[in-house]
Parts: structure tokens; C-alpha cells; sequence
């Protein structure tokens, strides 16, 4: 499967992810995947829970192995020997960069200052530099106010951008996004959404992992179908969206029963459509 | 908050009433913390500076007048620093002077020298000395104590840990103190929801045998819980760079009003060493 864009079609990919498989002991997490993730793409992996998104993930940030295959990064087998050799290594986490699903395993300082500054200090920037970022951060994540919080007093909403300025404070070419809107309220969640979408154009690849199709088109030109640790199907999020048949055998399609007026109950699925 | 529950009420309401309790205690430092107070003011490292210069000629002299008057001296702090007298009364002095008082009791009856008394009905007899040295025994403890209450609740964890740093305590102790105090909550949450979970599943009492098991139970579930945590923790701090070396970015400056302070701390000291030779 391949999110190259077409103009960019002879630009090494960033990420080129060949036959891996992934194990969890007895459980396969990915099973022989084959993907391709162009620079300045924006890229959603779609899948129900388990189906081995965020395990990829962790293996595009360079924290699990695959079993089986390769992997590599901007024309380059990404090793765990290669990650092991301090120059490679910071050089690659300060050019990817890791959101994880729950924020409570990214928020490990005291603080949100520590938090934030977390990155950039083992970076060894200069603490000049780190300050002037922090505070510039902090202000487009409209978090300046908690700066001296400690995570444990954060709402889920508050701690999710926290997790996210904890990696742009890096400023990153390539986000890696573990299911950045799960458990949030409409407004944190409209928060998120509204980076992803502004960040079209700034030519920052982006994989997301979600499950959540209303959002799909807003923050993805290429969408990748995840079941079972296959990519069953891949496209634009419009094809990929109005294949119904597809996100029904993917458990996608969110569906429940309904009570209508006249009293007849059937269940129906729900697809979010957008209006031109 | 308002859930706690009288004793005697059962093993699990008894259980998830001391996370509140422990929750409460910790909300309770933090605000004080954050209030408009004298100590509140302070820079950290000159607090624990200061502090700890209090404590030395405290633990060293040999006289009530200047333990009293440190002891005087932590009051008027606590009551600059909007700290409760209830809180101090509850938390501190009466705590300390039951478990010290303990370990002081026997003091009078034992240490030789000047009879100045007989306990009705057992008819042990008790000194003057044995009396001095149990009341410098506890008069210490309760000043030593109340300042370091006084350190805690009028100063963010953090800043404490990070204040530790002027004498010289490793970063990677102060991060790794730091970490724990962060996980410590959640952790306490995660705990308090099980038992909450399970009480609101239960009728009844449950059995001696029956308690111990849901208590190894739950303990078996937070330990698998906390490593699973601790792995993907340490992976999220991977994927920021971690290459087994910590570093710590301390924002807070020393202004010239902690500069004056450090010298009256350091002033009290020296005259209370000087007094209570």
C-alpha cells in the first residue's frame, strides 16, 4: 500500500514498512504489512481496537522490532543497532515524533514545564533555546496557564495537549498520532482536530491512528485500512469513506438500535457525511 | 470530600476512605503551597537552607529557652504562612507527642538522679533528670517536625525535590522522586477505583478470609497494572530521546529579598547555637 503523493513520486519515502510481522507472544499483531508513507503526507491508519495500528506505530518510532521484515526510514533500514548509536538515535527522535493514546504514560515529569522540557533537554538544546521554545508552544496550545500544574490535576482534554507539545516542542518532520481525539469532550476534541487540519501545508508528514470516521476527511489525504494486522484496503479517505460494505466488515461502522416515532426499533449504521 | 466513612464500617469502605484521605491530605499541601504567605515567598532552596539551619542548633542545644523559642519562632512562620493551627494541632504536635511520648516514658523512671516524685498506686519513682531529658527529647522532635511540615506544606513537591539539588542529591534521584510522586496519584486513583467498583457490586460484610483475599487480589492487579505502565512509560520517554542520562531545567532564580532571608535564617541559627551551648 503506498501514500506517495504523485508530485512527490520521486522523493525517497519516509517510511517503507516491508513483510513485517509483529508478535505478542501467541497473538500476531501485524502479520506481513506492506506500507508506504510519503513525506507531507498526512496519513490515517482506520481500524477497530486491536487490529495492530498502534503497534506500527511504536515500530515507526523505532520502540519494537518487527519479527519478520523491514523497515525503513528515508531510504535507510531502521535497526535497533542504528537507533543504539547516540548520534542516529537523537537525531531520529528529534525527527519523529510519538503522541501515545494514553496521556498518562507520556506525562511522567512533576510538571507541564518539565514535561515539555523533557525533550528538548535530552536533545542537550541550550536552556535558552529551550525556554524561548516552551513558552512558544505552551501559547499555540493555548496551555501557558498550566505551566507549573502537575499532570495529575489535568483534565484528559488538557493532557492530551500536553502530550502533543511535549513532541512539537521538538518540532518534528514526522508526527506519529496514536488515537489523539479517543475519551476526549468536543471541545479538546475540535482542539486537536484544528492542528491536524492547520497542519496541511506545512509540510509535516502525519500518521494518525483512529477509528473515528467523522473526522477522517479533515485530517488525511491517504486513508489505510487496518484488520486483523493487515492493511485490508487503502485510498482516499472519500473512497474509503463511501465503501460501507468495507467499514462493516472492518467493524467500523458505528451502529445501534434506533426507536422512531412510529415506534418501529431497527438498527441502521451511522456514517458521518459532509456537505459541500 | 465528602465520603468518608466511620470506622468499623467494613474492609473495602475502610480501605477506599484512606485513598480519599490520603488524596485529601496531599490537596490540602497543595493549596497551601499556592497561598499568599511569607514562607510561599521564599525561594525553595533558601527555605530548605533555612530550615535546615533551624533544625541543627534545635536537635544541638541544651536548653529549653532556645528549643522554646524555635518553637516559637516555627509558629509565628506557620502563622505568616497562612498554615492552620488545626491542621499543625492534629497532623503534627499531637501525632509527635504520642509517638515520641512513647519512646520518652520511660525516660523519667529510669535515668538516675534527683527523686522528685512517686506514681500513685504502681509506686515508681521519677527524676528531675529523667524528667529534663524526656521534655528535650519531645520539645525537639515537635520543633524539628513542625518546620519540616513547614517546608512541605508551604512549598510545590517538585520544587522541594528540585530545591535538594543545592545539596547535592544526584538529578537522577530528584527524577526519579519526582516520577514517583506523579505516579503515585494515579496509581492511588486506579486503587481507589477497583475498590469503588467492587463495593458498588457488594451487600454485606465480607469474611476475614474472604478480605485477605480481595486484598492480594487487588494488590495483584495494581503490581501487573504498574508494570505494564512502567514499560510503556519508559518507552514514551525513549521516544523523546532517553538515553539513560537525566537533566533538569530549574526556571526559579534567588531575588535579593531570598538573599536577606538566607542571611536571617543563617543569623537565627548561629545565635541560637551561640545561646544554647
Amino acid at each position: 500500500m503506498n501514500s506517495t503523493n504523485p508530485s512527490n513520486a520521486k522523493q525517497t519515502p519516509v517510511y517503507e514498512v516491508c513483510d513485517v510481522t509483529y508478535r505478542y507472544r501467541q497473538v500476531t499483531a501485524l502479520d506481513h504489512l506492506y506500507l508506504t508513507v510519503g513525506a507531507g503526507r498526512r496519513v490515517a491508519l482506520l481500524g477497530a481496537n486491536g487490529s495492530g495500528k498502534s503497534t506500527l506505530l511504536r515500530i515507526l518510532n523505532g520502540l519494537s522490532f518487527p519479527d519478520k521484515g523491514m523497515v525503513n526510514f528515508c531510504g535507510e533500514p531502521l535497526t535497533e543497532e542504528k537507533l543504539q548509536d547516540d548520534g542516529f538515535g537523537l537525531d531520529f527522535h528529534c525527527r519523529v515524533g510519538l503522541v501515545f493514546q494514553n496521556p498518562d504514560v507520556q506525562l511522567f515529569s512533576a510538571t507541564v514545564f518539565d514535561e515539555v522540557a523533557f525533550g528538548p533537554l535530552q536533545l542537550r538544546w541550550p536552556h535558552a533555546k529551550i525556554r524561548q521554545s516552551i513558552s512558544e508552544i505552551l501559547e499555540m496550545m493555548e496551555i501557558a496557564h498550566l505551566k507549573e500544574r502537575s499532570p495529575h490535576h489535568l483534565s484528559m482534554g488538557e493532557k492530551k495537549r500536553v502530550a502533543l507539545a511535549s513532541v512539537l516542542v521538538l518540532d518534528p518532520e514526522i508526527l506519529l498520532l496514536d488515537e489523539p481525539t479517543a475519551a476526549l469532550d468536543p471541545k479538546s476534541e475540535s482542539h486537536i482536530i484544528d492542528f491536524l487540519v492547520q497542519s496541511k501545508g506545512r509540510g509535516k508528514t502525519i500518521v494518525t491512528t483512529t477509528h473515528d470516521l467523522g473526522i477522517l476527511e479533515d485530517i488525511a489525504d491517504d486513508t489505510f485500512v487496518f484488520q486483523g494486522g493487515r492493511i485490508v484496503a487503502g485510498g482516499p479517505p472519500s473512497e474509503i469513506l463511501s465503501n460501507v460494505a468495507l467499514l462493516k466488515e472492518t467493524s467500523l461502522l458505528h451502529s445501534h438500535l434506533h426507536i422512531h416515532k412510529s415506534g418501529e426499533v431497527h438498527t441502521h449504521p451511522h456514517l458521518h457525511q459532509h456537505k459541500e | 470530600m465528602a465520603n468518608r466513612i466511620p470506622r468499623g464500617r467494613g474492609f473495602l469502605e475502610r480501605t477506599t476512605a484512606s485513598f480519599v484521605d490520603a488524596l485529601e491530605h496531599t490537596f490540602y499541601a497543595e493549596e497551601t503551597a499556592g497561598a499568599d504567605g511569607l514562607l510561599q515567598r521564599i525561594h525553595p532552596r533558601v527555605k530548605l537552607l533555612g530550615i535546615l539551619a533551624l533544625i541543627v542548633p534545635a536537635a544541638a542545644a541544651r536548653s529549653f529557652k532556645v528549643i522554646g523559642s524555635l518553637f516559637i519562632l516555627a509558629v509565628l512562620l506557620a502563622a505568616l504562612s497562612q498554615v492552620s493551627f488545626g491542621v499543625l494541632l492534629k497532623r503534627v504536635w499531637i501525632a509527635v507527642l504520642l509517638f515520641t511520648g512513647v519512646i520518652a516514658f520511660p525516660a523519667p523512671f529510669v535515668t538516675e538522679g534527683r527523686v522528685i516524685g512517686r506514681l500513685p498506686w504502681l509506686g515508681w519513682t521519677f527524676t528531675s533528670q529523667g524528667l529534663v531529658s524526656a521534655g528535650y527529647l519531645v520539645l525537639r522532635v515537635e520543633t524539628a517536625t513542625t518546620l519540616c511540615v513547614l517546608l512541605v506544606l508551604t512549598t510545590p513537591w517538585i520544587n522541594v525535590l528540585k530545591a535538594l539539588r543545592v545539596l547535592r542529591v544526584p538529578v537522577v534521584m530528584v527524577t526519579i522522586l519526582g516520577m514517583t510522586y506523579r505516579y503515585v496519584f494515579l496509581m492511588l486513583e486506579t486503587a481507589h477505583d477497583m475498590f469503588e467498583s467492587r463495593r458498588s457490586r457488594m451487600v454485606g460484610e465480607l469474611t476475614g478470609s474472604e478480605r485477605r483475599r480481595v486484598a492480594a487480589a487487588s494488590a495483584g492487579v495494581l503490581m501487573s497494572k504498574t508494570f505494564d505502565l512502567s514499560s510503556d512509560v519508559y518507552l514514551a520517554m525513549q521516544s523523546r530521546g532517553f538515553r539513560g542520562e537525566v537533566y533538569l531545567l530549574d526556571e526559579s532564580r534567588m531575588q535579593r529579598f531570598d538573599w536577606i532571608i538566607l542571611a536571617g535564617f543563617t543569623l537565627v541559627s548561629a545565635t541560637a547555637f551561640w545561646w544554647g551551648r
